[in-house]
Protein backbone atom coordinates (compact mmCIF):
# COMPACT_ATOMS: atom_id res chain seq x y z
CA UNK A 1 0.00 0.00 0.00
CA UNK A 2 2.72 2.43 1.00
CA UNK A 3 4.66 1.37 -2.11
CA UNK A 4 1.69 2.30 -4.24
CA UNK A 5 1.25 5.73 -2.62
CA UNK A 6 4.95 6.52 -3.08
CA UNK A 7 4.92 5.33 -6.69
CA UNK A 8 1.86 7.37 -7.70
CA UNK A 9 3.15 10.45 -5.86
CA UNK A 10 6.51 10.43 -7.64
CA UNK A 11 5.18 9.37 -11.04
CA UNK A 12 2.55 12.12 -10.93
CA UNK A 13 5.24 14.71 -10.24
CA UNK A 14 7.46 13.22 -12.96
CA UNK A 15 4.77 13.26 -15.65
CA UNK A 16 3.49 16.71 -14.65
CA UNK A 17 7.02 18.12 -14.67
CA UNK A 18 7.66 16.59 -18.09
CA UNK A 19 4.47 18.09 -19.55
CA UNK A 20 5.33 21.53 -18.18
CA UNK A 21 8.92 21.20 -19.47
CA UNK A 22 7.64 20.73 -22.99
CA UNK A 23 4.92 23.41 -22.88
CA UNK A 24 6.44 26.42 -21.05
CA UNK A 25 7.41 29.43 -23.19
CA UNK A 26 10.43 30.47 -21.17
CA UNK A 27 13.43 28.15 -21.37
CA UNK A 28 14.39 28.86 -17.74
CA UNK A 29 10.97 27.65 -16.57
CA UNK A 30 11.42 24.55 -18.73
CA UNK A 31 14.75 23.89 -17.03
CA UNK A 32 13.21 24.20 -13.56
CA UNK A 33 10.37 21.79 -14.40
CA UNK A 34 12.89 19.39 -15.94
CA UNK A 35 14.75 19.41 -12.60
CA UNK A 36 11.44 18.59 -10.85
CA UNK A 37 10.81 15.68 -13.20
CA UNK A 38 14.34 14.30 -12.79
CA UNK A 39 14.16 14.54 -8.98
CA UNK A 40 10.85 12.64 -9.01
CA UNK A 41 12.52 9.97 -11.15
CA UNK A 42 15.26 9.76 -8.52
CA UNK A 43 12.49 9.06 -5.99
CA UNK A 44 11.25 6.21 -8.16
CA UNK A 45 14.78 4.79 -8.32
CA UNK A 46 14.85 4.85 -4.52
CA UNK A 47 11.48 3.09 -4.40
CA UNK A 48 13.04 0.41 -6.64
CA UNK A 49 15.90 0.09 -4.09
CA UNK A 50 18.56 1.41 -6.47
CA UNK A 51 20.25 3.67 -3.93
CA UNK A 52 23.42 4.23 -5.91
CA UNK A 53 21.53 5.37 -9.01
CA UNK A 54 19.36 7.61 -6.82
CA UNK A 55 22.44 9.50 -5.63
CA UNK A 56 24.03 9.55 -9.09
CA UNK A 57 20.81 10.91 -10.59
CA UNK A 58 20.71 13.80 -8.11
CA UNK A 59 24.42 14.65 -8.23
CA UNK A 60 24.99 14.19 -11.96
CA UNK A 61 21.69 15.15 -13.59
CA UNK A 62 20.35 17.78 -11.23
CA UNK A 63 23.73 19.04 -10.01
CA UNK A 64 25.76 18.78 -13.19
CA UNK A 65 23.78 18.69 -16.41
CA UNK A 66 21.13 21.17 -15.28
CA UNK A 67 23.75 23.72 -14.21
CA UNK A 68 25.19 23.37 -17.72
CA UNK A 69 21.75 24.02 -19.23
CA UNK A 70 21.02 27.06 -17.06
CA UNK A 71 24.48 28.43 -17.80
CA UNK A 72 23.96 28.14 -21.55
CA UNK A 73 20.47 29.72 -21.28
CA UNK A 74 22.20 32.63 -19.54
CA UNK A 75 24.90 32.84 -22.25
CA UNK A 76 22.50 32.90 -25.20
CA UNK A 77 20.34 35.87 -24.37
CA UNK A 78 16.76 34.69 -24.80
CA UNK A 79 14.80 37.89 -24.13
CA UNK A 80 13.98 38.15 -27.83
CA UNK A 81 13.33 34.45 -28.27
CA UNK A 82 10.64 34.33 -25.55
CA UNK A 83 8.41 36.67 -27.55
CA UNK A 84 8.66 34.57 -30.70
CA UNK A 85 6.45 31.62 -31.57
CA UNK A 86 7.69 28.67 -29.53
CA UNK A 87 6.08 25.80 -31.41
CA UNK A 88 6.82 24.72 -34.95
CA UNK A 89 3.91 23.97 -37.27
CA UNK A 90 4.32 20.25 -36.69
CA UNK A 91 1.65 19.81 -34.04
CA UNK A 92 -0.30 17.26 -36.07
CA UNK A 93 2.80 15.33 -37.05
CA UNK A 94 3.73 15.17 -33.37
CA UNK A 95 0.24 14.06 -32.38
CA UNK A 96 0.21 11.31 -35.01
CA UNK A 97 3.65 10.08 -34.00
CA UNK A 98 2.75 10.08 -30.29
CA UNK A 99 -0.48 8.18 -30.94
CA UNK A 100 1.31 5.70 -33.19
CA UNK A 101 3.94 5.11 -30.50
CA UNK A 102 1.33 4.63 -27.78
CA UNK A 103 -0.76 2.34 -30.00
CA UNK A 104 2.28 0.27 -30.91
CA UNK A 105 3.33 -0.35 -27.31
CA UNK A 106 -0.27 -0.81 -26.16
CA UNK A 107 -0.92 -3.36 -28.91
CA UNK A 108 2.29 -5.17 -28.00
CA UNK A 109 1.30 -5.38 -24.33
CA UNK A 110 -2.27 -6.43 -25.18
CA UNK A 111 -1.29 -9.10 -27.68
CA UNK A 112 1.48 -10.49 -25.50
CA UNK A 113 -1.05 -10.87 -22.68
CA UNK A 114 -3.21 -13.00 -25.02
CA UNK A 115 -0.51 -15.59 -25.64
CA UNK A 116 -0.17 -18.26 -22.97
CA UNK A 117 2.94 -17.69 -20.87
CA UNK A 118 4.04 -14.75 -23.01
CA UNK A 119 2.64 -11.73 -21.13
CA UNK A 120 4.50 -9.39 -18.86
CA UNK A 121 6.56 -11.30 -16.30
CA UNK A 122 4.50 -11.81 -13.15
CA UNK A 123 7.20 -13.37 -10.99
CA UNK A 124 7.54 -11.65 -7.62
CA UNK A 125 10.65 -9.56 -7.03
CA UNK A 126 12.83 -10.43 -4.05
CA UNK A 127 11.58 -8.84 -0.81
CA UNK A 128 13.35 -5.60 -0.03
CA UNK A 129 14.97 -6.75 3.21
CA UNK A 130 16.76 -9.63 1.47
CA UNK A 131 18.47 -7.57 -1.21
CA UNK A 132 22.29 -7.41 -1.15
CA UNK A 133 23.92 -4.03 -0.58
CA UNK A 134 23.20 -2.02 -3.70
CA UNK A 135 26.39 0.03 -4.15
CA UNK A 136 28.60 -3.02 -3.56
CA UNK A 137 26.69 -5.06 -6.14
CA UNK A 138 26.87 -2.26 -8.72
CA UNK A 139 30.61 -1.86 -8.14
CA UNK A 140 31.22 -5.61 -8.41
CA UNK A 141 29.30 -5.83 -11.67
CA UNK A 142 30.82 -2.62 -13.07
CA UNK A 143 34.45 -3.52 -12.41
CA UNK A 144 34.11 -7.23 -13.13
CA UNK A 145 31.77 -8.01 -16.01
CA UNK A 146 31.57 -4.53 -17.51
CA UNK A 147 35.15 -3.29 -17.19
CA UNK A 148 35.64 -2.71 -20.93
CA UNK A 149 32.41 -0.71 -21.39
CA UNK A 150 33.43 1.31 -18.32
CA UNK A 151 36.76 2.23 -19.93
CA UNK A 152 35.04 3.03 -23.23
CA UNK A 153 32.61 5.31 -21.37
CA UNK A 154 35.53 7.18 -19.80
CA UNK A 155 37.12 7.65 -23.24
CA UNK A 156 33.73 8.90 -24.51
CA UNK A 157 33.57 11.47 -21.71
CA UNK A 158 37.11 12.62 -22.54
CA UNK A 159 36.19 13.01 -26.22
CA UNK A 160 33.01 14.91 -25.30
CA UNK A 161 34.98 17.23 -23.02
CA UNK A 162 37.52 18.06 -25.74
CA UNK A 163 34.71 18.46 -28.28
CA UNK A 164 32.75 20.83 -26.05
CA UNK A 165 35.84 22.98 -25.41
CA UNK A 166 36.68 23.15 -29.13
CA UNK A 167 33.06 24.00 -30.06
CA UNK A 168 32.63 26.76 -27.50
CA UNK A 169 36.11 28.27 -28.02
CA UNK A 170 36.32 31.65 -29.74
CA UNK A 171 37.71 31.29 -33.23
CA UNK A 172 41.08 33.04 -33.44
CA UNK B 1 7.73 -3.35 -5.87
CA UNK B 2 4.53 -2.90 -7.86
CA UNK B 3 3.77 -5.05 -10.95
CA UNK B 4 6.14 -4.25 -13.79
CA UNK B 5 3.37 -2.78 -15.96
CA UNK B 6 3.15 0.35 -13.76
CA UNK B 7 6.77 1.21 -14.44
CA UNK B 8 6.47 0.42 -18.14
CA UNK B 9 3.51 2.78 -18.53
CA UNK B 10 5.25 5.57 -16.59
CA UNK B 11 8.27 5.15 -18.82
CA UNK B 12 6.08 5.12 -21.95
CA UNK B 13 4.35 8.36 -20.87
CA UNK B 14 7.64 10.15 -20.23
CA UNK B 15 9.06 8.88 -23.53
CA UNK B 16 6.06 10.12 -25.55
CA UNK B 17 6.10 13.54 -23.85
CA UNK B 18 9.81 13.83 -24.64
CA UNK B 19 9.24 12.80 -28.27
CA UNK B 20 6.49 15.42 -28.67
CA UNK B 21 8.86 18.02 -27.24
CA UNK B 22 11.62 17.07 -29.69
CA UNK B 23 9.26 17.38 -32.66
CA UNK B 24 7.28 20.51 -31.78
CA UNK B 25 9.61 22.92 -29.99
CA UNK B 26 11.54 25.53 -32.00
CA UNK B 27 14.03 26.36 -29.26
CA UNK B 28 17.03 24.02 -29.59
CA UNK B 29 17.82 24.16 -25.85
CA UNK B 30 14.35 22.85 -25.00
CA UNK B 31 14.78 20.16 -27.67
CA UNK B 32 17.94 19.01 -25.83
CA UNK B 33 15.97 18.99 -22.55
CA UNK B 34 13.33 16.77 -24.18
CA UNK B 35 16.09 14.36 -25.23
CA UNK B 36 17.14 14.20 -21.56
CA UNK B 37 13.53 13.28 -20.71
CA UNK B 38 13.63 10.43 -23.25
CA UNK B 39 16.91 9.05 -21.85
CA UNK B 40 15.46 9.28 -18.35
CA UNK B 41 12.39 7.26 -19.39
CA UNK B 42 14.67 4.50 -20.67
CA UNK B 43 16.51 4.48 -17.33
CA UNK B 44 13.25 3.81 -15.46
CA UNK B 45 12.67 0.74 -17.62
CA UNK B 46 16.17 -0.59 -17.03
CA UNK B 47 16.03 -0.12 -13.26
CA UNK B 48 12.53 -1.64 -12.99
CA UNK B 49 13.58 -4.81 -14.82
CA UNK B 50 16.81 -4.94 -12.85
CA UNK B 51 14.76 -4.96 -9.63
CA UNK B 52 12.32 -7.54 -11.01
CA UNK B 53 14.99 -10.07 -11.99
CA UNK B 54 17.33 -9.28 -9.09
CA UNK B 55 20.15 -8.67 -11.57
CA UNK B 56 22.18 -5.52 -11.10
CA UNK B 57 23.31 -5.33 -14.76
CA UNK B 58 20.34 -3.09 -15.62
CA UNK B 59 21.51 -0.50 -13.12
CA UNK B 60 25.02 -0.62 -14.61
CA UNK B 61 23.58 0.12 -18.03
CA UNK B 62 21.51 2.96 -16.56
CA UNK B 63 24.80 4.40 -15.31
CA UNK B 64 26.23 4.20 -18.83
CA UNK B 65 23.16 6.00 -20.17
CA UNK B 66 23.61 8.78 -17.60
CA UNK B 67 27.26 9.16 -18.72
CA UNK B 68 26.03 9.28 -22.32
CA UNK B 69 23.49 11.97 -21.45
CA UNK B 70 26.22 14.07 -19.84
CA UNK B 71 28.44 13.76 -22.93
CA UNK B 72 25.53 14.57 -25.24
CA UNK B 73 24.51 17.63 -23.21
CA UNK B 74 28.09 18.97 -23.15
CA UNK B 75 28.65 18.61 -26.90
CA UNK B 76 25.13 19.76 -27.82
CA UNK B 77 25.33 22.90 -25.71
CA UNK B 78 28.80 23.63 -27.14
CA UNK B 79 27.31 23.44 -30.64
CA UNK B 80 24.46 25.76 -29.59
CA UNK B 81 26.93 28.34 -28.25
CA UNK B 82 29.01 28.18 -31.45
CA UNK B 83 25.85 28.50 -33.57
CA UNK B 84 24.47 31.39 -31.52
CA UNK B 85 27.77 33.25 -31.97
CA UNK B 86 27.46 32.97 -35.75
CA UNK B 87 23.74 33.42 -36.39
CA UNK B 88 22.28 35.09 -33.25
CA UNK B 89 19.43 32.60 -32.98
CA UNK B 90 18.55 29.37 -31.16
CA UNK B 91 15.47 28.50 -33.19
CA UNK B 92 15.65 25.18 -35.00
CA UNK B 93 13.80 26.24 -38.14
CA UNK B 94 16.17 29.14 -38.78
CA UNK B 95 19.06 26.69 -39.07
CA UNK B 96 18.46 26.15 -42.77
CA UNK B 97 21.85 26.63 -44.45
CA UNK B 98 21.76 23.08 -45.82
CA UNK B 99 18.11 23.31 -46.88
CA UNK B 100 17.44 23.47 -50.58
Amino acid sequence: MLDKVIFYFFSGIAVGGAVLTVTRRNAVHSAIFLITSLLATAGIFLQLRAEFLFIVQIILYVGGIMVLFVFVIMLVNLDVAVRQIQFARQKWVALVIALALAAQVGLMLWSSAKMPGQGLPVLAAAPANQLPLNSEEVAKSLFDSYLLPFEIASVLLLVAMIGAVVMAKKRT
Amino acid sequence: MLPIGHYLFLSLALFIIGAIGVITRRNVIVVLMSIELILNAVNINLVAFSRLYGDVAGQVFALFIIADAAAEAAVGLGIIIAFFRNRETVLADEMDLLKW
